[in-house]
């Protein structure tokens, strides 16, 4: 995973709430078994319209998407999150995200930011009016700046020291080999096996 | 302080518990299908490590199966390309799968169940959000994604923070025609799609209680509509009853000392919920979405909702979008809404009790001209079970299409799909735009208003059915 520390960069509006994984990335865009070229299927449907704001010439290269409530909600599909990354979005604020896109986000290397609705409309408002006003997001000090607004962010220490450290979460895990181990000599007969080995 | 079920069943998969960092879980059964994991064995393979427990690992193939022709090569060169590369990832690494045409295959959530291997108080996961349908059993249920998918096959286990509970208590007695997916769209309307985020909800209450397993699967399958990370129902004697015998169901000592587990998964009398919501049962109707998420719902007697009506800006916002992508007009009675199509299958509705339930109502009926129905089994043990007790026929000769078990029109990565501006009434669980194919309305339903909804070609609920006079002398 790429190492996330801070990023500037201009920053899309997308003023819709309950963006779920299917507009995100429609499921035929699923068959493919990579985890790139996903970017032309990123709001495949969506995308048709060209007053579509992603369609607006302004917004090309933009790299935060400023979106409504309860984004990434329905499928788990990882997809999703490569999809953004794949079209060149680097973080997604919102007031609030579905728990496994968000934890797919993070495992990424996409920095998805949780901030107040009306910090969120505050700066849907400003990239509305200028689609050049530059955004930032600081994750060493946990803080979203632009023009007029400075707000603080939470994410957990655990996650954010990963996101800044590029780690893999398996090679962390296989540090506490022990552990799995010893908790899987004393798991009960009676539990389940799909085969017998 | 007394625990709930949830606490319990995490309590006893903690691996690592340090300061500062999530809980390290043991995951007891991981569901594999050929959509979410490629990506993850291909990461195996880069970093040169193996599947840590087959034993606890099972793949099938669902999401991409076709459900006519399944003895032909699959049509679509990408779909063909998914299943080949799941078989061929089974194969390299020696994980247990079951193809299409295996008696085992189907919805990855109908076919867990079904073997047994789900069971009380264990960890499931599964590349796929609806793993919540197995909380039903008690097990701590949830999806992930292909990340954790591979993190998983290397490891058996998850860093996971503990998320909060929530009971949703629902007591009392269900009117007649109201089904587990008729409470469960009424919980999700009543909590919103958001409601349950960053939750595990616990079912509770004699109306929980009285429900079947399946009953129970199809309630907690539709938790994650709520935004919720799982769904649980603690497990009882319907629970034990329906996992004895099962292939993979414990046996002699075993058998015992499961079900003397099982029997402390419960919540305490003293265990403290972050949240609950109470349901009186009896309130209850049938219900259908309107909108194009599934909180967007209401009983079936009801009309389209105004959009004036939303006091939150983006929920009216949503509304009026909504209304626009379903060509629907605030105030039209649901009742009067025609449809194209009619879908019963999938890992909410998909199941022998479903398919009992509609083939009773169209039974007699013939499906109304202009009006195309498919049944799709959860699985392919599901369809054999249906056409050993003749409800394949029932079907066909209501006019209906029998096919194949798989997920297929709930979210057409097969060839079942909705052409663009159809509509159907559908069993499945997810109402967003397209996603039963491009420009495609559906409107979640009980699979009872789904067969009656068949037969009339307008919303409706199996009441409707007396009043109308199309039934002619079974067996004609």
């Amino acid at each position: 995973m790429e190492a996330f520390t801070t990023h500037t960069g201009r920053a899309v509006p997308l003023r819709r709430s309950n963006v779920d994984t299917d507009q995100i990335i429609p499921a035929h865009w699923l068959k493919k078994v990579t985890r790139d070229g996903f970017e032309d299927g990123l709001f495949e449907a969506w995308r048709k319209d060209p007053s579509f704001i992603l369609n607006q010439p302004e917004r090309t290269g933009a790299t935060v998407l400023v979106a409504g409530p309860d984004f990434g909600t329905g499928s788990s599909r990882e997809h999703a999150v490569w999809a953004l990354q794949n079209y060149g979005f680097k973080a997604v604020v919102s007031s609030r995200f579905a728990d496994i896109f968000r934890g797919n986000s993070l495992k990424n290397g996409l920095l998805t930011v949780v901030l107040e609705q009306k910090i969120v409309d505050a700066l849907q408002e400003l990239t509305e009016k200028d689609p050049q006003a530059p955004v930032t997001v600081d994750l060493e000090a946990r803080e979203v700046r632009a023009e007029g607004i400075t707000a603080a962010f939470e994410l957990d220490e655990n996650a954010r020291w990963r996101l800044l450290n590029g780690l893999d979460d398996i090679s962390i895990t296989l540090q506490n080999e022990a552990d799995i181990s010893a908790y899987e000599a004393k798991r009960p007969s009676h539990k389940p096996r799909t085969v017998r080995i | 302080m007394g625990r709930t079920l949830a606490e319990k069943v995490w309590d006893d998969h903690v691996v690592r518990r340090a300061e500062g960092e999530p809980d390290l879980l043991f995951i007891d059964l991981h569901l594999l299908h050929e959509v979410t994991s490629p990506q993850a064995f291909d990461g195996l393979r880069q970093a040169g490590r193996p599947v840590r427990r087959l034993d606890l690992t099972i793949a099938t193939e669902d999401h991409n199966t076709p459900t006519l022709d399944i003895d032909k090569p699959i049509a679509d060169p990408v779909s063909r390309v998914q299943l080949e590369t799941l078989r061929k990832n089974a194969a390299d690494f020696g994980v247990r799968l079951h193809s299409l045409g295996d008696v085992e295959q189907g919805v990855v959530h109908v076919v867990g169940p079904q073997l047994g291997l789900t069971q009380p108080g264990t960890t499931v996961v599964c590349g796929d959000s609806h793993t919540s349908t197995h909380g039903a059993f008690g097990a701590l249920a949830f999806g992930i994604g292909t990340s954790q998918v591979e993190h998983v096959l290397a490891t058996q286990t998850l860093p996971l923070a503990r998320p909060r509970t929530m009971a949703i208590t629902i007591d009392g007695e269900l009117p007649e025609d109201v089904t587990a997916k008729d409470l469960i769209l009424a919980v999700i309307t009543k909590i919103g799609t958001g409601g349950g985020q960053g939750y595990i909800l616990e079912y509770r209450g004699s109306a929980i209680e009285k429900l079947s397993m399946e009953a129970r699967m199809t309630i907690c399958n539709m938790s994650i509509e709520a935004g919720a990370r799982a769904g649980m129902i603690a497990p009882d004697e319907t629970t034990f009853a329906y996992i004895e015998g099962r292939a993979h169901a414990p046996q002699g000592e075993d058998w015992d000392a499961a079900v003397a587990y099982w029997k402390t998964l419960k919540s305490d009398e003293d265990a403290e919920f972050d949240a609950e919501v109470v349901i009186d049962a009896a309130s209850l109707a049938p219900f259908v979405t309107w909108g194009t998420n599934p909180g967007q719902g209401a009983p079936l007697s009801a009309t389209v909702p105004d959009p004036a009506s939303y006091e939150d800006a983006s929920e009216r916002f949503a509304a009026e979008k909504a209304l626009e992508y379903m060509g629907l007009t605030a105030g039209q009675a649901l009742r009067d809404i025609k449809v194209d199509t009619v879908f019963v299958g999938s890992c909410t509705n998909g199941r022998i009790e479903d398919l009992r339930a509609a083939a009773a109502i169209v039974e007699g009926h013939k499906v109304a001209d202009g009006v195309r129905m498919l049944v799709v089994p959860g699985s392919a043990r599901v369809g054999l079970q249906a056409v050993s007790e003749g409800l394949d026929l029932v079907f066909k000769e209501a006019g209906a299409e029998w096919r194949h078990a798989g997920c297929s029109m709930c979210l057409g990565m097969n060839p079942d799909q909705l052409a663009p501006g159809e509509r159907s009434a559908s069993t499945s669980n997810r109402n967003f735009e397209g996603r039963q194919g491009k420009g495609g309305r559906t409107h979640l339903v009980s699979p009872q208003v789904a067969a009656a909804t068949a037969v009339l070609g307008h919303l409706a609920s199996p009441a409707d059915l007396s009043d109308a006079d199309v039934r002619t002398p079974a067996g004609v």
